[in-house]
């Protein structure tokens, strides 16, 4: 691993969130400063800030992207206990050519009476439907009905979950396969309230969410909370960022014909992790759920992989280094140094031969070897 | 272990996941007194820098041409029969590498940038170790060598990959005296360590012509050099005739020694006690033999030429210990050679995938392996999946570059657990910045029936296309999508802008709807009414006329459009011959009536009624065109008759 390229984001307070979009050729960046930025990436693969404007009166805690079948759709939420919805509109061609883009917003969502701390769309195949969670304790489920017209946003569910909320993860599965499925996660911090996260399950009957499941033995404050995407499996897997990083496994118990409830599951935990030594606050899958990577108090990103008999390690580490740079800076001085070191590291590991004969290579000489055994800390290949 | 620059101690890192990177920036997530601190940089990390190497793409590129021709190697051969293909599968990704390592080898020279040469330098010797490991994979698992051969496929492979030899030899030749020259005798021992006794032979008849007194000598040096057995695995001597025959040479060898024939020659009686296995003469030429494998090869073929298989692990653990006797821990490659002397496949690869940061190496030669029948036999249970794995994440780590991407279907394509899941995870992400690549993508979702990806592409495609006001494309994209909701939309606006222009765009498109014209009923009028509007332009007022008045009383047009077809008929009634019979005319009048009644009951219905006064008007002015029509008509309808 090493650092490509570094992007000053000239947010004037600290960023919350960055949200990559479904093709990542875009970001999004929120931020104290109560402002957005979008970015687009360029064909030589940088960063320009395309669009930047204040969104809401108070922290910005998350920015989330809509699927691109709905268009440029953005939504932000937060500590001004609202959430946002934003549609870049095509402007000007002379704007195209000042690489800008314009983005106005279509709704607020203004139904939470607390800060709203986490923002998430829900799967596409059940239409544009955005989801909102809060410090109040509930989950809310709006739906725009008309795709082209994205003022009108009706608020469909809204579900008291008793605990205040810190994050929501949609289950992606298929609708075909599983009804709609979400799990939520509280900060409450007093163990004896139990379980703090709930799995909602969409009813068809009803056409009501009904609690699903409470995972009794996570009973610490949740931070975040991530559903993997299904491979066809017949289980669901829930990353969990809590006093440590965990994995459940969520096995649909067989239902008999006539049940009307929601589904019961099997709970199991698969991997439970407590390198960060304290808080975990992020967790979040990449594309096909091979990767883990998680955020804690240790200030470092680890990121968790699982070999092809399911035994879950840690296979990389990102890690502050305590020098903080002048912020101005796109091109961080300390970015060479650091790109060298890591570059060493993986690849000495298989260096052949005497030290002594770097210096001139005959063709095929045999390979040069390392006397000192390099270690490495970073498996990118782990099996 | 990544140093972020930047995040100071007490913060935390922030991350997104990207396609083939990781964002990172510090932030702090405990929300009491947040105090934004100084840094609002954000990092790209990313993961795998090989990908982006310009001259490891030709590897890539090429060992997929191999890949995908091993997977379709005869199913119908029996296993026995594949070996030599598989073998020649084996010499062909070799080759791939070295040709990579070669040209790897010369920017690494030629550059001037002391950090490139450094960073093209690693890469050589990356790949000289997956190449070493991976002719070694061959002579033992790929090629399975009997005992003979095997020593003789080993020689092989210390002379492949100890070529300095050579040029040290070629130095030495081209010295004015190379008798000599100072590296003469470090050449003629380094080719009796790695049994080329011809060459040495070649080399001492130099130095036997400037010593006439020791001729003899000489004359005993090279009659033994040239008598040494070596096992021939085409001919028609047995293992056992060979190893009576290699015996009495070597007893002959030690007779020589014991008689001190060479004792007046230190050199001579050097090579001697090599030819007779010495291990401590072996052990003084380390700086020769510089590593313990070859040590290995050597000490084999001087003491045990016909070493089976099954032996090969005890003495390549025994000489790594004598080899590395001042070095107390192996590296890597040692162990991972070890491994395959000792035929542990699975340490092989496992060891292979912890200290090489790519896929490439292990995907490929386990799948090779996994061809080979091999991987089964030594772990029923994991064999597929393992192979599985592995190319699944060497296909995932392609995904991520902008053209590589394509190469990664076809192995997705042989992963027959995951392989599907995954491509549909990952082709659904690849940015379709244009139209040519988004068809790309397209075809290749079309040829794996990957519907639902076919559909959202589409989808995506016709909504980029309505955001920018290019209602052709977006039009021939939900077509392909089959998503009859946004035809619907878009055949509004196409009829909206005919309405406001009184002309269409994109007419090719319109006119060429075909079948796809069904896909929603606003689609099919849209192609209808400018199917009436061909018909009128070419004169054929009759069939324009019929056609005109179907879509009003087939319910094909929207109520909405009524008016402006009922106005569309006016020309049509003005004409000088009568066009719409006197049924047909009933029919338009009917039409009228039930509109205009429809529009008193229900004030403020949508339609282009804003102006009441045009809009009256305009009844009016239909009123009379239809009965003056009706009237010519009937007295038309009844003159033919009579």
């Amino acid at each position: 691993m090493f650092v490509a390229r570094s992007i000053a984001a000239d947010h004037k307070d600290l960023i919350h969130d960055v949200s990559y979009d479904f093709h990542g050729r875009r970001m999004a960046t929120c931020s104290s400063d109560q402002s957005v930025k979008v970015w687009d990436k360029s064909e030589n693969g940088e960063w320009h800030c395309t669009a930047s404007w204040k969104t809401h009166s108070g922290s910005v805690w998350r920015v989330t992207w809509a699927h691109p079948e709905f268009g440029q759709v953005l939504a932000s939420c937060s500590f001004d206990r609202t959430a946002a919805v934003w549609e870049e509109i095509v402007g000007e061609s002379n704007d195209k050519q000042r690489g800008l883009s314009h983005w106005i917003k279509r709704t607020t969502l203004v139904d939470s009476r607390t800060s709203v701390t986490d923002v998430k769309f829900a799967p596409k195949h059940m239409g544009l439907m955005l989801t909102t969670c809060s410090a109040d304790g509930v989950v809310r489920i709006y739906e725009a009905p008309d795709v082209m017209n994205l003022s009108q946003w009706s608020l469909q569910h809204e579900i008291s979950c008793k605990l205040s909320c810190s994050c929501i993860s949609w289950n992606p599965s298929s609708s075909r396969a599983h009804p709609p499925m979400f799990a939520v996660g509280s900060d409450d911090s007093n163990v004896t309230y139990g379980g703090k996260v709930q799995i909602y399950e969409y009813n068809e009957n009803t056409r009501k969410y009904a609690k699903a499941e409470t995972l009794m033995t996570v009973t610490d404050a949740v931070h975040d909370i991530a559903f993997a995407p299904n491979l066809g499996r017949s289980f669901h897997v829930l990353a969990i960022a809590t006093k440590d990083v965990r994995i459940f496994k969520l096995v649909p118990m067989r239902k008999e014909s006539t049940s009307t409830g929601p589904t019961k599951f099997e709970v199991q935990i698969v991997a439970q992790f407590d390198n960060h030594n304290s808080q975990v606050w992020r967790v979040s899958w990449n594309i096909t759920s091979t990767l883990l990577a998680s955020s804690g108090d240790d200030g470092c990103v680890r990121l968790w992989k699982a070999n092809y008999m399911d035994n879950w390690k840690c296979t990389g580490i990102l890690k502050g280094d305590g020098s903080p740079l002048s912020g101005s800076s796109g091109q961080p001085t300390a970015m060479s140094t650091v790109v060298g070191s890591s570059v060493h590291t993986s690849q000495n590991a298989l260096n052949g031969m005497s030290a002594g004969r770097v210096g001139k290579r005959a063709p095929f000489a045999p390979p040069v070897r390392q006397l000192t055994s390099s270690k490495i800390y970073q498996h990118s290949a782990y099996y | 272990m990544q140093n972020i620059p930047a995040a100071s101690a007490g913060t935390h890192l922030g991350f997104a996941w990207g396609p083939g990177d990781i964002l990172v920036y510090e932030t702090l997530y405990k929300a009491s007194g947040a105090i934004g601190s100084g840094c609002p940089c954000i990092h790209e990390v990313r993961k795998d820098e090989d990908i982006y190497s310009p001259i490891l793409r030709k590897l890539f590129n090429e060992s997929h041409h191999i890949f995908v021709g091993l997977q379709t190697i005869g199913e119908d051969l029996p296993s026995k029969n594949k070996k030599p293909q598989f073998v020649s599968i084996s010499k062909n990704y070799r080759s791939v590498i070295r040709a990579c390592m070669e040209e790897l080898q010369q920017v690494a020279v030629s550059s001037k940038v002391a950090d490139v040469a450094t960073q093209y330098g690693n890469q050589v010797s990356i790949l000289l170790a997956i190449e070493l490991i991976w002719n070694l994979c061959e002579v033992l698992f790929i090629d399975a060598a009997p005992a003979g051969s095997l020593l003789l496929h080993l020689l092989d492979w210390v002379r492949l990959h100890k070529a300095d030899v050579d040029e040290k030899a070629r130095e030495v030749l081209q010295s004015e005296s190379p008798a000599e020259h100072h590296d003469y005798w470090n050449v003629v021992v380094s080719y009796v360590l790695q049994g080329r006794l011809e060459e040495a032979r070649q080399m001492l008849v130099k130095q036997a012509t400037l010593q006439p007194a020791a001729r003899s000598m000489y004359k005993l040096m090279d009659t033994l050099l040239s008598k040494m057995p070596f096992y021939n695995p085409g001919g028609t001597q047995t293992l056992t005739e060979f190893d009576v025959k290699w015996r009495h040479w070597h007893e002959e060898v030690d007779r020589c020694l014991q008689d001190n024939s060479f004792a007046s020659n230190k050199h001579l009686e050097v090579i001697c006690k090599i030819l007779v296995g010495d291990e401590d003469t072996l052990l003084e030429h380390k700086d020769l033999l510089s590593t313990w494998y070859h040590f290995l090869v050597t000490r084999l073929l001087f003491c045990h030429p016909t070493v089976k298989p099954t032996e090969l692990h005890y003495y390549a653990q025994s000489c790594l210990t004598m080899f590395l006797d001042s070095r107390s821990v192996p590296e890597p490659l040692d162990s991972i050679l070890l491994a395959a002397f000792e035929f542990d496949i699975h340490q092989v690869i496992k060891d292979c995938s912890i200290a090489l940061n790519n896929w490439w190496f292990v995907a490929h030669l386990t799948d090779l392996l996994d061809h080979c029948k091999l991987l089964q036999s030594h772990n029923l249970h994991f064999g597929s999946n393992l192979r599985e794995f592995l190319l699944l994440e060497y296909a995932s780590g392609l995904f991520t570059h902008h053209s590589l991407w394509q190469l990664a279907v076809d192995y997705f394509d042989h992963c027959p657990e995951f392989g599907r899941v995954y491509l549909e995870l990952q082709i659904e992400r690849v940015p379709l910045d244009t139209e040519r690549k988004a068809l790309k993508v397209l075809r290749i979702c079309e040829q794996r029936q990957m519907s639902e990806q076919v559909r959202s592409i589409c989808k995506i495609m016709a909504m980029r296309a309505l955001r920018n006001n290019r209602l052709g494309s977006a039009l021939s994209w939900s077509i392909r999508a089959k998503d009859a909701a946004f035809a619907t939309l878009i055949s509004e606006k196409f009829l909206q802008d005919y309405c406001a222009r009184g002309t269409f765009s994109d007419l090719d498109l319109i006119d060429n709807l075909g079948p796809a014209m069904l896909l929603s009923d606003r689609l099919t009028f849209l192609g209808k009414y400018r199917e009436f509007h061909k018909l009128y332009g070419e004169k054929r007022s009759g069939e324009a006329a019929k056609l005109l008045l179907s879509l009003m009383t087939a319910k094909i047009a929207p109520r909405s459009f009524w008016m402006t077809l009922l106005t569309d008929a006016l020309p049509l009634l003005e004409q000088k011959e009568v066009i719409f019979s006197a049924d047909q005319t009933h029919e338009l009048m009917f039409c009228l009536e039930e509109l205009t009644s429809l529009n008193t009951t229900a004030p403020g219905a949508d339609g282009p009624m804003q102006d009441e006064d045009t809009e009256l008007t305009k009844v009016e002015l239909l009123r009379l065109a239809l009965a003056r029509n009706l009237a010519r008509a009937i007295v038309k309808e009844g003159t033919v008759e009579a």
